[in-house]
């Protein structure tokens, strides 16, 4: 028996929530006598596919087949429905990226197995099986019993850590028969946002909203961005009036992010922009409104002219930088 | 062509979330409840192409009676029929089972949704319907187009944007971008009342999920001010307290 993970790649690269799923597998695993299991899917070098052995993964099932170069959720459930049998695993994790999104619930589906998307943490207890995730776009959390034979755990990104547990690992190319009607989603073109930083991956964002006056007056937002290492988001308005990309919106209608560090520079904090972030670790204000209502939930705040502040900011983080 | 949108109903965005003192339960008192924005995304999208080649649109609902009246909301924005399964949709493999089930039996061609419902955030039932009808799905989709039997849809992926095509029939979650909401005429309205929204009872008993307990988030300690004219502190202090950078 073994704990088995879904871990993705990019590029032939393991993602960053690949290695926070792999983590908290071996964690799981430990409590409970098990060993982890990777499923990699695409290409990957033999090199990358090592490294899930830094991170506590025992094998690594490689389905390396060149019709698995490009990404579809009914073939890829398949093989992950097939290793879940041939390694008779009775939890499977996942990260709830994107692609977590498409393969986990019709993995659930398949294995008639119950599944927590989203968690935040380690299981409470075990028997029962209760995993806690976020609920209300943020607003809560819920804690979800599990009653099924297999369990399906879909681990929120950045919501826990990535830690070292170097053990030796084995790995084998597999090529589990897949009938050709599962190939079903032909991909035709992949675009790629090219160099930024993924924002639901992003340790640091920097955020900005109505306060920024308009489009033109962004290159401040991403001087202090790109000084941090951070990626940008935006509140709703924003996005609305076409200010920003879409994909940048976060809030309730957005997307939900948990960075370390979230700064927020002219947004209000309506409501539905503080359901997306709340569970940032800090929280940084920027407003020239003190009776904003982000410094409710702010731990550190600013009330002034965001135009006269955040270059200052720039200059003081470049400065820090240079000075480690 | 046959489309089936399903709708979720939801709190409003503007809702104070609170539990009942035990902490088992949202409570709803008081409650606003609307169709999930990114359902009616796709609702919308459902109409437009029901303009375009012809066909109806029929609304799904796993729930009691008290989503009627968003059900009725749907129908007034445009949606042709509704069905709702009486049955309180507190797992999402139970309510995936249950809209597969019909959407299989009477032959839809698409099976749209959001990309979640922004109550329990699971975004996990229309990928699940897709696999119980052994059919593709796109999760996440911000367009959509039908030529023929072929869909090319574009959809978000981790960095960027995919652009994929399926065959007919197939399901799709919607995000921002799919289609931008209507608001119900008059016309919408009135016709709405005497629109067709048949109840059925639940044929399925798989449930391995259940919410057992909630909790707000703990509040927040004091704001740390900083001067507006030394926010160099604010990155010490970052650098020092906080530890983050």
């Amino acid at each position: 028996m073994s704990i088995l993970v879904y871990a993705e790649t990019w590029d032939g690269k393991f993602k960053k929530p690949s290695f926070e799923a792999m983590t908290y597998a071996f964690e799981l695993a430990k409590t409970a006598n098990d060993t982890v299991t990777a499923v990699v899917i695409g290409p990957a070098s033999e090199d990358e596919l090592k490294r899930a052995g830094e991170y506590g993964c025992s094998k690594v099932l490689h389905a390396n087949d060149s019709k698995f170069v490009s990404f579809c959720p009914s073939a890829y459930t398949a093989v992950l429905a097939d290793c879940a049998t041939s390694e008779n695993a009775k939890t499977i994790v996942f990260s709830q990226t994107y692609s977590g999104k498409s393969v986990a619930p019709r993995l659930a589906a398949k294995l008639k197995a119950g599944l927590v998307s989203g968690a935040i943490s380690l299981p409470s207890s075990s028997e029962p099986f209760v995993v806690r995730k976020k609920c209300f776009s943020g607003k809560g959390f819920t804690d979800v019993q599990v009653s099924s034979d297999i369990k399906i755990i879909a681990v929120f990104p950045n919501a826990h850590h990535i830690a070292a547990n170097s053990v030796s690992v084995t790995i084998q190319t597999i090529n589990p028969a897949i009938a050709d009607a599962l190939f079903n989603t032909k991909v035709n073109e992949v675009k790629k946002t090219s160099g930024k930083i993924v924002l639901t991956e992003a340790e640091i964002v920097v955020s900005a909203g109505r306060g920024m006056k308009g489009p033109e007056n962004w290159g401040m937002i991403e001087e202090l961005a790109d000084a941090l290492g951070a990626a940008t988001a935006c509140s709703k308005p924003v996005a609305d009036m076409g200010w920003r990309p879409h994909h940048e919106h976060v809030g309730q209608t957005g997307i939900t992010i948990s960075p370390n560090l979230y700064i927020a520079i002219g947004i209000s904090g309506a409501i539905q922009h503080l359901a997306g972030i709340s569970s940032s670790k800090v929280i940084v204000a920027i407003n020239s409104d003190k009776e904003a209502p982000f410094f409710k939930i702010a731990d550190y705040g600013i009330v002034g002219d965001a135009f006269q502040i955040v270059p200052k900011l720039t200059e003081a983080v470049k400065q820090l930088k240079s000075s480690h | 062509m046959k489309f089936l949108v399903c709708i979720s109903h939801v709190p409003d965005t503007t809702t104070r979330i609170t539990f009942t003192p035990d902490g088992k339960a949202f409570n709803t008192a008081g409650v606003q409840f609307i169709i999930n924005p990114y359902d009616e995304m796709a609702l919308t999208r459902a109409l437009e192409l029901k303009e375009t080649l012809g066909g109806t649109v029929t609304i799904i609902n796993v729930g009691p009676l008290a989503t009627e009246p968003t059900l009725r909301k749907a129908l007034a924005i445009g949606a042709d029929e509704a069905i709702r399964i009486n049955a309180e949709p507190t797992d999402a493999l139970f309510v995936a089972e249950e809209i597969a089930v019909i959407a299989k039996n009477e032959k839809f061609d698409i099976v749209f949704g959001g990309r979640e419902s922004i109550d329990y955030n699971g975004a996990q039932v229309m990928g699940m319907i897709a696999e119980f009808m052994e059919i593709p799905s796109v999760v996440i989709a911000t367009k959509l187009d039908v030529v023929g039997t072929t869909a090319t849809l574009e959809r978000e992926i981790d960095g960027g944007k995919e652009i994929v095509s399926v065959n007919l029939p197939f399901v799709v979650s919607a995000q921002k971008d799919f289609a931008e909401p209507r608001i119900p005429n008059m016309r919408g309205i009135m016709s709405a009342r005497i629109k067709s929204l048949k109840v059925v009872e639940p044929t399925n008993t798989l449930k391995p999920t259940s919410s057992v307990a909630f909790q707000t988030p703990p509040p927040k300690s004091e704001c740390k001010m900083i001067s507006p004219e030394h926010p160099e502190e604010l990155i010490q202090l970052l650098h020092t307290e906080a530890k983050i950078i």
